[in-house]
């Protein structure tokens, strides 16, 4: 699979959502719609639908991709830009694109043509149906856990706030900066971990 | 037309965190399942930005983004895993996938 | 011992052992280096090591002659103890229950026998050597030829030189192998091949009686060697006709008929004139076969103590003389017609052996090994001349073509039918004459036997000649083209043959006419002592020893007049039937009694009634007797008997095998083994439930258990 084929379907919802962030001066009226939520949500899970049940890998992951476009636009309608903009840039962008890569390598024709489900494939469809329904079921009975309003969020000051939580203001440390440090040290850990694995001679 | 609450988007989140497990819980392919993974992340960071939205303040996003890292640290550990194997076995089928069964 | 004293006075003698040695040396020459020297060479190392061998013989016989001064005494050379030890380290228990030491040495005898035998041995020898330097010479393998001659010859020696029985059985068989390797030279031909073969089995009998008797000796006396055993035969100690000692030498004479091809072990010697022409003079007709008549003569202390073997020898003897010359009378292969002559000659010499007169045998022996070897040589030259051509019906008129052959032939022809005044006719008649005279008469049946033969030599021999030199030319014209007489290389040695054809039979000259019969002499102290034992023991008996003095009795003259005159017959008998041979000429025996002659053409039907017989090579009905139904018998046996138990006993093993399989699978690993096992399988069912090796049905479980504790928690 060509990653120049990934680019644009990368590259256009990312348009779409900065057309949506120019085209909302006021962020206490959203213009989100709930059809443009609903759109975005269908295609979410289609497309996560069809990650489960392509045969090839690489559709699955492009699948993946739109799912993943269209949590961003999600995010946009948070009122989260910064977390939008991540999910596009390191999971859209980065990691998927090591997907890619590893189905490429790992790409044999073999595993397309023989049988895509596991034997019991029917009891974890059952289970998977009564864990929906068990969220389904907590959303019902919780509903009245979860207020009906939308909290406002100062939208243009989202990154720097977020950077704050992470990285400090001038002169003290962020709330999660010592998280953030470990989880650049999970990286690093990762990093060696996945080298080790896969160099066939260190 | 109702307005979108944050019911909705745990309804979204749900389903795809249910597509994620039916993934995971079905398909042979280690890859599919490596991504079926992450649309269980990706449900849970919706949620995720769905409270923080909810209660007005960041925390949802920043632990999304810790989400984020995680998941790329899983992505990179667990697709080295899928290369070693395949390496010595031909296969990415995690049925196969069964010595500590003995 | 004098001897010891004396013996390193005399050059040659002290070096006797050198003598068999010179043609080993060619002979290893030969297998080592032969295929890569030139034939001049080959001849040069050959012909030369038996010249050496037959001048260093002159000198050493010379040497024994002042050595014994006409004593007799034996001269004895060991060189080392060969067999056992020469301490009596080794020993074995004898018949009378006392203990003897086993050994045998490679020593050397010497005494007026073997003296003889050496002479005319390394002197035939040499001439054939350089006959078949002109025989062979357009033949392959021509190194190989000249080595096995040369190996015979070294054995020849050996045999003659031996000091016991053992080092004599070397060169028994030692001759033995050669013989084989010479009859199958042009091993390429079936027909040599299996003759060869045949040679050799039939010898293998002879072989196993020599062996068997002279261990008889050893075991019943102590000691192989002749100077031991002689000196204890001699004394007195055994009586006449002891049976052990007859045992041994009806034994030996065992061996000795299959040597000297004489009946019932002949058989193989008319066949052996497949091998080259010189071999057939050599080996087969003046050294090899009559080596048999040496180790008679050599034992000649038990067979005078063994009158039923004595008989035995005379009978076999007189019998093969006559049977075997009746052959050759109607043969057509020139060198099958010697070969019987020689077969009945050699009838001639167990004869006079047998009657006791061990010199007259002897002479016999001696001259002829000239008169046969000049008429195998000749008949050689005469193929040689025929282009290959063997059989007489084909032959005629040759007598201006190759004049020497003819007039040395001639000359062989006169000597074997004992005409007077040459070698056969001494011998011959001596034989005769004591057939007659030995023992009171006891053998006179014998004499009209041996009067026969004579009879019959003459004709057959006479046939020979003129079928060849006289009449018409019956060949082809392109063989009779090229007709010449031989290279001076194979008429020389005739010429040298015919001399000693007529010479010979003058060193024997006996009293009655007027000689004093010089070799009887020279060889009467190796056997005057029989005919003192026989006196003391048994009057009647009378031995060689004592015969010279009966030559004065008139009957002599009359039988020696009787003898010749069928000489003459004979050869005018010969003479009228053949002489004048055209292309059509009829055989005389042919003409008057047809089966008989049908009978004497197929030889008596003795190989075939063998073949029936022995070999089992036809079958008599649907029976194979002989060897081959041996075989065949023990075949049956096998395959039926031992290969039937054997797989009676596999059945039953496999049987029981089975029984014990089904109670191994079935009982003690279905039940005690696997049962447990499968026991606690069934049991640990409900556990591997949750361990079967499916991670994503740990994820499964993990899912459910989820959801189980959150309904549980939710609502509760």
């Amino acid at each position: 699979m060509n990653p120049a084929l990934v680019i644009p379907a990368l590259a256009h919802p990312s348009r779409m959502a900065a057309a949506f962030i120019d085209s909302a001066p006021n962020p206490a009226a959203p213009i989100a719609t709930p059809w443009f939520f609903y759109g975005l949500a269908a295609a979410a899970v289609i497309s996560g639908l069809l990650v489960i049940t392509r045969r090839n890998a690489v559709h699955s992951a492009l699948s993946l991709i739109v799912t993943l476009l269209s949590v961003a636009g999600l995010y946009l309608m948070l009122y989260a830009p910064f977390v939008a903009g991540v999910q596009i840039i390191v999971y859209a962008g980065g990691i998927m694109v090591l997907f890619l890569f590893v189905i490429m390598l790992v790409n044999i024709e073999r595993v397309s043509k023989e049988r895509q489900f596991n034997r019991i494939w029917p009891v974890g469809l059952l289970a998977s149906c009564a864990l929906l329904a068990l969220f389904m079921s907590a959303i019902q009975k919780g509903k009245s856990l979860f207020l009906d309003r939308m909290v406002q969020l100062p939208e243009g000051t989202n990154t720097q706030q977020i950077a704050a939580a992470l990285y400090g203001e001038t002169g003290k440390m962020g709330q999660y900066t010592f998280a953030f440090e470990i989880a650049s040290l999970l990286l690093l850990v990762a990093i060696l971990g996945a080298v080790i694995m896969t160099k066939k001679k260190i | 037309m109702v307005p979108i609450t944050t019911l909705h988007y745990l309804v979204v989140a749900a389903a795809l965190f249910v597509l994620g497990v039916v993934g995971v819980l079905t398909r042979r392919n280690v890859v599919i399942i490596l991504m079926s993974i992450e649309l269980i992340l990706n449900a849970v960071n919706l949620n995720l930005v769905a409270f923080s939205r909810m209660w007005g303040n960041l925390h949802g996003q920043v632990f999304s983004i810790f989400i984020v890292v995680d998941a790329a640290a899983e992505a990179a550990v667990g697709l080295g895993i899928l290369i070693a194997f395949f390496r010595n076995k031909e296969t990415i089928n995690v049925d196969e996938i069964d010595l500590l069964k003995w | 011992m004098h001897s010891a004293a004396t013996a390193g006075d005399f050059f040659f003698l002290s070096r006797i052992w050198l003598i068999p040695l010179f043609p080993a040396f060619g002979a290893a020459m030969m297998f080592f280096f032969g295929r890569r020297l030139q034939k001049a060479t080959v001849s040069a190392i050959c012909v030369g090591v038996v010249v050496v061998a037959f001048l260093f013989a002159c000198f050493t016989v010379n040497d024994y002659t002042h050595f014994a001064h006409g004593t007799g005494q034996p001269f004895e050379k060991i060189v080392y103890t060969w067999l056992g030890s020469g301490d009596g380290h080794l020993t074995f228990l004898k018949k009378d229950g006392s203990a003897a030491a086993f050994n045998a040495d490679a020593g050397f005898l010497l005494d007026p026998l073997s003296a003889i035998w050496l002479l005319f041995v390394t002197g035939v020898g040499m001439l054939i050597h350089i006959y078949s330097v002109g025989y062979m010479a357009h033949e392959g393998g021509y190194y190989r030829f000249f080595g096995y001659l040369n190996l015979f010859m070294f054995a020849m020696l050996t045999l003659i030189l031996a000091n016991n029985y053992i080092l004599m059985f070397v060169g028994w068989e030692g001759v033995g192998l050669c013989s084989y390797l010479l009859i199958g030279f042009y091993f390429h031909r079936k027909s040599a091949s299996d003759a060869a073969n045949k040679a050799f089995i039939v010898n293998r009998i002879g072989d196993a009686g020599f062996i068997l008797g002279a261990l008889t000796l050893v075991w019943y006396l102590g000691s192989f060697r002749f100077t031991d055993l002689n000196p204890l035969l001699r004394s007195g100690h055994f009586a006449i006709g002891d049976p052990v000692l007859t045992a041994a030498a009806l034994l030996l004479f065992v061996g000795a008929c299959g040597k000297s091809a004489q009946l019932p072990l002949y058989v193989w010697l008319p066949d052996a004139m497949e091998g080259p022409t010189p071999v057939s003079a050599l080996i087969h007709a003046a050294t090899m076969v009559t080596a048999g008549v040496y180790m008679v003569a050599r034992s000649n202390a038990i067979f005078v103590l063994a009158p039923t073997a004595m008989k035995t020898v005379a009978i076999v003897g007189a019998l093969t003389a006559i049977f075997a010359a009746s052959i050759g009378l109607v043969q057509n292969d020139i060198k099958r017609v010697l070969a019987y002559s020689t077969v009945s000659q050699l009838g001639y010499m167990f004869l006079a052996l047998g009657v006791g007169a061990f010199a007259a045998g002897v002479f016999h022996v001696f001259t002829h090994a000239f008169f046969k070897a000049l008429l195998f040589l000749g008949s050689g030259s005469v193929i040689h001349a025929m282009s290959g051509e063997q059989d007489m019906k084909f032959m005629g008129d040759l007598r201006q073509r190759t004049p020497t052959t003819f007039w040395t032939m001639f000359i062989g022809m006169l000597a074997i039918a004992g005409i007077p005044g040459l070698a056969g006719f001494f011998s011959k008649d001596e034989i005769l004459w004591q057939s007659w005279s030995s023992e009171g008469g006891a053998y006179r049946v014998l004499w009209f036997v041996g009067f026969a033969t004579a009879l019959m030599t003459a004709f057959y021999m006479g046939r020979l000649i003129f079928l060849t030199f006289f009449g018409k030319p019956r060949m082809s014209h392109e063989v009779e083209h090229h007709i010449h007489e031989s290279p001076k290389s194979m008429t020389v040695p005739l010429v040298i043959l015919a001399i000693c054809s007529v010479a010979a039979g003058w060193l024997g000259v006996p009293p009655s006419l007027g000689g004093s019969n010089p070799f009887g002499k020279f060889l009467e102290p190796v056997f005057a002592k029989e005919a003192h034992v026989m006196q003391v023991e048994e009057p009647r008996q009378l031995a060689a020893g004592e015969k010279e003095e009966e030559h004065t009795d008139p009957m002599e003259y009359t039988l020696m007049g009787l003898s010749v005159g069928a000489a003459i017959v004979g050869l005018g008998l010969a003479w009228r039937a053949y002489a004048h041979a055209g292309k059509d000429y009829k055989e005389p025996i042919a003409q008057a009694a047809p089966p008989l002659y049908k009978v004497l053409y197929n030889k008596w039907f003795v190989d075939e009634a063998y073949d029936y017989a022995f070999t089992g090579r036809r079958k008599v009905g649907d029976v194979r007797l002989g060897v081959l139904g041996l075989g065949e018998a023990s075949s049956w046996f096998d395959a039926k008997i031992i290969d039937g138990i054997v797989n009676d006993a596999g059945w039953v093993t496999r049987a029981v095998a089975t029984l014990s399989t089904w109670w191994d699978k079935w009982i003690i690993d279905g039940l005690l083994v696997n049962g447990p096992a499968v026991l606690s399988r069934f049991l640990s069912y409900p556990a591997r439930l949750f361990e079967w090796g499916l991670v994503q049905w740990y994820a499964l479980v993990m899912t459910a258990g989820l959801v189980g504790f959150a309904v549980y928690y939710v609502w509760k």
